[in-house]
């Protein structure tokens, strides 16, 4: 019976996934975040630093790097080392091994990345504030949607970690503040669109109305996946001869 | 099926139809048995040409593993799992009726029982080996492949591995597997497929493969305090087929091994000669096979 995901590779992800010593490393932008918000709502004297802080901080450098490092790795390792041909050489649909692998690393991305930023925005303005709520609205959608376009990296390129680099540095940190265009592929402009709407800073920096960042949010993350599922489907072992 | 990468071709039009029993694929490093291995299991698609496997494509085809199982060269499996652990995954992913069961029974068939609740990271290689294979048979496939299956076992191992694969093939079952080692391979094996550069070289069973490797003339370097007049000398003799005078010493040919090594030290001697060296110029591998190509 088809479904969407597999159990048992779901397991499989998160005890692999968990059990690198990579794993310490997402816990590091995290425990960042929250440590400077702490100390910055102890001192600070004004009142906006709060959504640009986090805003800025959080969406632009702590949300992307903690889902790089958790969604190159859910398919990549296992693609570099190549154990993932023992999930292959199995009747079990591609499309189940992407998904399945996807919903992992977006669910550790949302405990690891977006409820610290939660947190900190709580810290920072209050647990039900708009900024808090809006915030955590964001990350989630930020979660899901660089998740699945660095798991369909790492099925794409070896070099996923710099590619995803690259995309984030170059395209999300430096073109979208001077190009108009690129903000509308530009997976922190969703989400921030999405942040927007509820907490209303215009310090957030978000660009994009939500109807529009919605749609292309939908249409990224389905045409990532997919991508990711039919260059999986035609995973080739090259190599020794 | 021909496969090329850019400008390489590493499988160059290879046809062969493969049945039943064990197979054995031969040929040196690099020669393209990996490859072929690898269109086979679905791993790879052809540039050129077609294959089919129990009727079916194999390329993005991945319900026919169902029938057929992979134990890849390569050693990497999931290694904080659990032997157990790893083969009862398998058999879940290949929606097995009952995992466990089918679980144990394969690792019972590698002998790996006592070890099964050990993390695979504290496997020796031969052991990693054969926990591969237990998860490859754990579905009761049809069709076997294994990619250079004996690396890193020890000799008790192989051979233990080897009556395993002979039973498999003798329930009907098609095995494949793939080795550098001609002994490796002989034991086991009905017919062996020979492939060089690519290509193949030969194709039938080990006795008439040795026969072809055996005949062949062989060569010899000698050094002597005068090889020049050795040389003329040594072509006197029938079992000698042709001398050359290299700048690394004289390359004879010799068309009786035998013979010509019992008598190359007295027709020497005869002829007030002192000799140096005599070395077999063409024992490796891949000279064997070279020949087995040309021929």
């Amino acid at each position: 019976m088809p479904g969407l995901v597999n159990g048992v590779i779901l397991r499989l992800t998160f005890r692999a996934t968990m059990g690198r010593r990579r794993a310490l490393l997402f816990a590091l932008p995290a425990i960042i975040l929250i440590a400077v918000a702490a100390v910055l709502t102890a001192t600070a004297k004004s009142g906006s630093w709060q959504a640009e802080f986090l805003g800025d901080f959080g969406f632009s450098v702590v949300l992307p790097l903690t889902s790089l490092i958790i969604g190159t790795s859910v398919l990549g390792a296992e693609i570099d080392d190549g154990s993932i041909v023992h999930l292959l050489a199995t009747p079990v649909p591609r499309a189940q091994v992407v998904l399945s692998k996807f919903a992992v690393a977006a669910a550790l991305t949302i405990a690891f990345g977006a409820v610290p930023e939660y947190l900190a925005a709580a810290i920072a303005k209050g647990p039900a504030s708009g900024l808090a709520v809006g915030l955590l609205a964001g990350a989630l959608v930020a979660s899901v949607i660089y998740n699945a376009v660095f798991v369909m990296l790492s099925v794409l390129t070896t070099r996923a970690i710099a590619v995803g680099l690259l995309y984030l540095v170059v395209w999300e940190g430096l073109l979208a503040n001077l190009v108009p265009g690129v903000g509308l592929l530009s997976v922190s402009q969703y989400s921030l669109s999405v942040a927007n709407s509820i907490a209303h800073y215009p310090a957030l920096h978000a660009h994009l109305t939500l109807g529009t960042a919605a749609v292309l949010a939908v249409i990224v993350t389905a045409a990532a996946l997919a991508i990711g599922t039919r260059r999986l489907s035609r995973f080739s072992i090259t190599g020794d001869a | 099926m021909t496969r090329w990468y850019g400008n390489v071709v590493a499988v160059n039009d290879i046809t062969m139809s493969i049945g039943a029993g064990v197979t054995g694929l031969l040929g040196p490093n690099g020669a393209g048995k990996s490859t072929v291995l690898h269109l086979i299991a679905g791993f790879l698609a052809p540039s050129r040409g077609e294959l089919t496997v129990a009727g079916e494509r194999s390329w993005r085809n991945p319900d026919l593993f169902r029938k057929v199982g992979l134990v890849p060269e390569r050693d990497s499996v999931y290694s904080f799992l659990t032997g157990a652990e790893f083969v009862a995954a398998t058999a879940k992913l290949h929606k097995l009726a009952r995992p466990q069961a089918a679980a144990a029974r394969a690792i019972a068939l590698v002998e790996l029982t006592e070890a099964q609740d050990r993390r695979i990271s504290t496997y020796s290689k031969g052991m990693r080996q054969r926990i591969k294979v237990a998860a490859a048979l754990v579905h009761d496939p049809e069709v076997i492949l294994l990619d250079e299956p004996f690396n890193g076992m020890d000799p008790r191992q192989r051979l233990h591995m080897m009556d395993l694969l002979h039973d498999q093939g003798a329930q009907g079952r098609v095995i494949l597997l793939s080795s550098h080692v001609l002994e490796e391979v002989e034991r086991l094996s009905g017919t062996i497929q020979v492939i060089v550069g690519g290509r193949l070289a030969a194709s039938g069973d080990f006795r008439a493969i040795r026969r072809l490797m055996t005949s062949r003339p062989h060569v010899f370097l000698v050094r002597s305090s005068d090889d020049r007049r050795l040389g003329a000398a040594l072509i006197g003799s029938p079992a000698v087929s042709g001398v050359e005078l290299t700048p690394r010493g004289l390359q004879v040919r010799a068309a009786d091994y035998g013979t010509f090594t019992r008598q190359i030290a007295s027709l020497t001697r005869n002829v007030g000669i002192r000799l140096r060296e005599v070395l077999p110029a063409d024992e490796s591998l891949e000279s064997v096979f070279a020949y087995l190509l040309a021929s």
